[in-house]
């Protein structure tokens, strides 16, 4: 393992101090790992919060500030938030108008924010939860754990966010939020696995000839391990399990992550493949974003989500935002 | 023979002790069919309940095993954090304040834990996970002591019956958790739930044989 860090035990908090250094628009609890807007909300505006294990920024703590998140909680690697960690965090952002958990299927994530959502209950404050369970790789839920949370997790925190800034109540903070998270879908490939640092070496090892097909973000798998192919052809392995699953059509948001060890030629190659076969569905994109946007640590390869919007979403989605990590529309 | 607040803090101890011996066991069981984060989750959390028993001891069972969950809760992250926590605390509620407890209570606060571990994660017996170590481990001492054996004696049956239910988790597919997602690519696998799981039993075998040396 070659790592740029100090050491896996101090690498979650040695990023955080790095936010802190970078972005004085926030405010970084290194102690309870939260990462908050230096300057919150108005009294009587709606909080979100999201979190989720490291190693997959910028989500979430990049996507704190206007427009966008209250609150991120910075788990262990690849490991979700502790519950006392997201109470505080919901504490904290509440502005007496209730607060949004924003959570990715998995299943210490879910255990986490449901425990933290009873325990805020108690303390009276008015919690509402979605679950974004958007990757069409499992096909199985009955027997698993069901659709794992990406992409749209990213698009929903935009689009929820800016509904939140201007004024929402909680009920149709949520609404919204479901309704994102219903039509969003996604589909990932990898084209190697990811080393968590306390384990020091990758949680899978793929051939230079192999690619892992609808890969989770922390290295589960997925429909199957595949031969590697050219760009069009994976982008029609991605784009063909999306339509597949309903994915609707008209305008849409497009976004093309990487998983942190793909360079952004690859990832501009792809989505000029990408593009193409979702038109001849009839899905046009109208926004897209390509980069690094939810991660898998060193994981090489992509994720494709799709967001099939109408006028209403895409004036969220172009209303102002600041962030560390999106940014647009504020002077 | 019951058990006392000082054999819990030296069940939790000793729990601790053997998920730093075996931290790199856990890690690659997780690597194999998870993301390899179990061995190291779990061993911060333990070794935070052991500062926390040195700081500030119990003096009831259930006060050890509540602060011991909430803990594990507030430091292990993850879904074994919040399960370890549940059974603890599900189990601390159940012997409440007594600083002994006989081994009908013991029996039916680790019942408690169970029950609170299978409606937390919505698992069930077969599903690989923890839940596959947990009941036939609590089933076998409650056998053992209905057969008249001591507490020590069943406990340590108990950590018997935990290991066999271990290794029995290789054949299982996996329905729950993150190791779900392989489906039948889980199989040949010993799940990393049950394989720490496993070691809580044989801790509690440890400190309930050391006792009863004690009291020898």
């Amino acid at each position: 393992m070659k790592k740029l860090i100090s050491s896996p035990e101090s690498v979650v908090v040695d990023a955080l101090r790095g936010m802190a250094a970078a972005h004085p628009e926030l405010s970084v609890d290194l102690e309870r790992r939260i990462v908050y807007r230096a300057r919150p909300k108005e009294h009587g505006t709606v909080a979100l919060v999201s979190g989720g294990g490291s190693g997959h920024e910028p989500l979430h703590a990049g996507f704190v500030g206007f427009g966008m998140l209250d609150a991120a909680c910075a788990g262990a690697v690849f490991t979700s938030p502790t519950p006392d960690q997201v109470l505080d965090a919901t504490r904290a952002v509440d502005r007496g108008a209730g607060v949004l958990h924003i959570v990715k299927n998995y299943t210490g994530d879910v255990l986490s924010f449901e425990l933290a959502a009873e325990l805020a209950a108690e303390a009276r404050i008015d919690v509402r939860t979605v679950v974004v369970a958007d990757d069409v790789a499992v096909t199985d839920s009955l027997y698993t754990a069901g659709r794992r949370g990406t992409g749209t997790t990213v698009l929903l925190e935009r689009i929820v966010g800016a509904a939140a800034e201007q004024g929402f109540d909680l009920d149709e903070v949520h609404a919204l939020a479901e309704r994102v998270a219903a039509a969003g879908r996604s589909m990932g490939i990898a084209l190697s696995g990811a080393t968590v640092p306390a384990a020091g070496r990758p949680t899978f090892t793929l051939g230079d000839d192999e690619i892992e097909w609808g890969v989770g973000s922390h290295g589960e798998p997925g429909r199957e391990r595949q031969p590697m192919a050219a760009a069009p052809e994976l982008a029609a392995r991605l784009v063909q399990p999306l339509i597949d699953d309903g994915l609707g059509t008209g305008d849409a948001i497009v976004m093309l992550s990487g998983l942190g060890a793909t360079p952004l030629i690859e990832l501009y190659g792809m989505l000029a493949a990408v593009t193409p076969l979702l038109e001849q569905h009839g899905v046009r994109p109208v926004r897209v974003l390509v980069g690094d946007y939810i991660t898998s640590l060193d994981m090489a390869g992509c994720l494709l989500t799709v967001l099939p919007v109408d006028d209403e979403l895409l004036s969220y989605w172009d209303s102002p935002v600041d962030t560390p990590a999106l940014r647009w529309g504020r002077s | 023979m019951t058990l006392a607040v000082a054999a819990t803090n030296d069940w939790l101890r000793r729990f601790a002790q053997s998920v730093v011996d075996n931290e790199q066991l856990l890690t690659d069981l997780d690597a194999a069919i998870g993301d390899a984060d179990h061995g190291s989750n779990l061993r911060r959390g333990t070794l935070a309940v052991v500062e926390q028993l040195e700081t500030e001891p119990a003096s009831t069972i259930g006060g050890a095993l509540r602060a011991a969950g909430m803990t594990l809760i507030s430091t292990v992250g993850g879904a074994s954090g919040v399960l370890y926590g549940t059974f603890l605390l599900r189990m601390a509620t159940s012997v409440a304040d007594r600083a002994t407890a006989t081994a009908p209570e013991v029996i039916a606060a680790l019942r408690a834990g169970l029950e609170g571990v299978r409606t937390r994660g919505h698992a069930e017996l077969g599903d690989k996970t923890m839940v596959d170590v947990l009941a036939p481990a609590i089933d076998a001492l409650d056998a053992a002591v209905a057969s008249g054996a001591s507490l020590a004696d069943a406990a340590s049956t108990a950590a018997i019956a935990a290991q066999a239910a271990r290794d029995a988790t290789t054949g299982l597919v996996a329905r729950r958790g993150r190791a779900s997602y392989l489906g039948d690519r889980s199989v040949g696998h010993v799940d990393p739930g049950a394989a720490s799981t496993a070691l809580l039993f044989a801790a509690l075998a440890g400190a309930l044989a050391e006792t009863t040396a004690v009291d020898a």
